[in-house]
């Protein structure tokens, strides 16, 4: 419970045996009384085991579908279960759960709240095509949601039952359509998403990519998706 | 009169090789259907090549051979479009049933260690 609500945090993890373990015992510390349910996205290492050992829930797909299959999978388990709010987070402890009752409090207002970088709290920099393309996203996705949003590929995002219900039949798997192209989809159909800033740490496992040629890609393929998601129904 | 033979003994052995599969129940029928029908025009025009050139001259193509080959690479490339739509809703299928699956199991777990907490305070 977080605010009298029933809450379940979905972590999507794939081969995070490393950093699960401390990430669910954190949650847990941190917010007694909510389900934790580890989505183990088709890993080859032992993370579903050491989650379960943790104290989560497990929902273990049989082979890898990408972090949009392990969410849906993880919002069908949040409506079949009957849980008024559903929580998102990263298993490599760049989010800190201490913020999951702010996201929850806005939920009375609205209907999807993201945990954004780059909005005041923190430390955090990119420089180069990634930032062109964060640049990018959120110009164009803050018109589309008629809200600021800063980091629209934050994986911290909180949700309530109606979004829970949406998310549970539609969710794309494709790369980036869990992050752009929900939010099209949500803001289109007149949910109301509102963003809120958090700090996030460095990653307890795990080193982000920063090839420049990577970024270059990372800019081509968000504005596809961009386009694509805007074009779509 | 050679390449007519050559031309002509493709169409015929293709035509074996879909039928046999067919036979087998190796291919859907749906697509088995869709390959005869199109051995079915490719067979008449790998014997006589001249077949087509009245309606090439009407298109303005020289001749009925450079239009067998345009509408070919047309046809496959719709066939292409089409398996790669249908290999989309197969990844969906498969999708959902895994997501199934991994609910069923966790469904299991939650059920099998609710028993032996009752098992356990019982003994």
């Amino acid at each position: 419970m977080v605010n009298g609500k029933r809450t379940l945090i979905i972590i999507p993890a794939l081969n995070e045996s490393g950093s699960i373990a401390d990430v669910v015992g954190e949650v847990r510390g941190e917010l007694p009384g909510v389900d934790v349910l580890v989505v183990d996205d088709g890993s080859t290492d032992r993370t579903a085991a050491v989650a379960a050992a943790a104290g989560a829930k497990v929902a273990k797909l049989p082979y890898n579908l990408g972090v949009g299959g392990a969410m849906r999978l993880g919002y069908r388990y949040a409506r079949d279960h009957d849980y008024d709010v559903a929580i998102q987070i990263d298993a490599d402890g760049q989010h800190d759960p201490r913020y999951v009752p702010k996201l929850v409090d806005l939920l009375d207002d609205n209907d999807l709240v993201i945990g954004a970088r780059f909005a005041g709290e923190g430390d955090y920099n990119v420089r180069g095509p990634r930032r062109w393309a964060m640049v990018m996203l959120s110009a164009v996705l803050s018109r589309v949601a008629h809200t600021k949003l800063t980091d629209t590929t934050s994986g911290f995002r909180a949700a309530n039952r109606r979004v829970i219900e949406m998310f549970a039949g539609w969710y794309p798997a494709e790369y980036l359509g869990d992050t752009v192209e929900t939010l099209v989809h949500t803001a289109r159909r007149g949910y109301r998403i509102r963003q809120v800033p958090v700090a996030m740490r460095k990653r307890m496992a795990g080193t982000p990519s920063h090839s420049p040629a990577k970024a270059m890609v990372y800019l081509g393929r968000a504005f596809a998706v961009l386009t694509l998601a805007l074009i779509r129904r | 009169m050679k390449l007519t033979l050559v031309t002509g003994l493709t169409g015929l052995l293709l035509l074996g090789t879909i039928v046999e599969l067919l036979r087998r129940r190796q291919l859907r029928e749906k697509y088995g259907m869709l390959w005869l029908a199109v051995l079915i025009i490719v067979i008449p025009l790998s014997l006589f090549p001249r077949l087509l050139d009245n309606v090439a001259e009407l298109l303005g193509v020289a001749s009925g051979v450079s239009l067998v080959l345009f509408l070919g690479i047309v046809f496959l490339l719709l066939v292409c479009v089409h398996l790669s739509w249908e290999v989309s809703a197969l990844e969906e299928e498969t999708r959902t049933l895994a997501e199934d699956f991994a609910l069923l199991r966790a469904q299991i777990d939650a059920d099998r260690a609710a028993r032996d907490e009752l098992v356990s305070t019982d003994g």
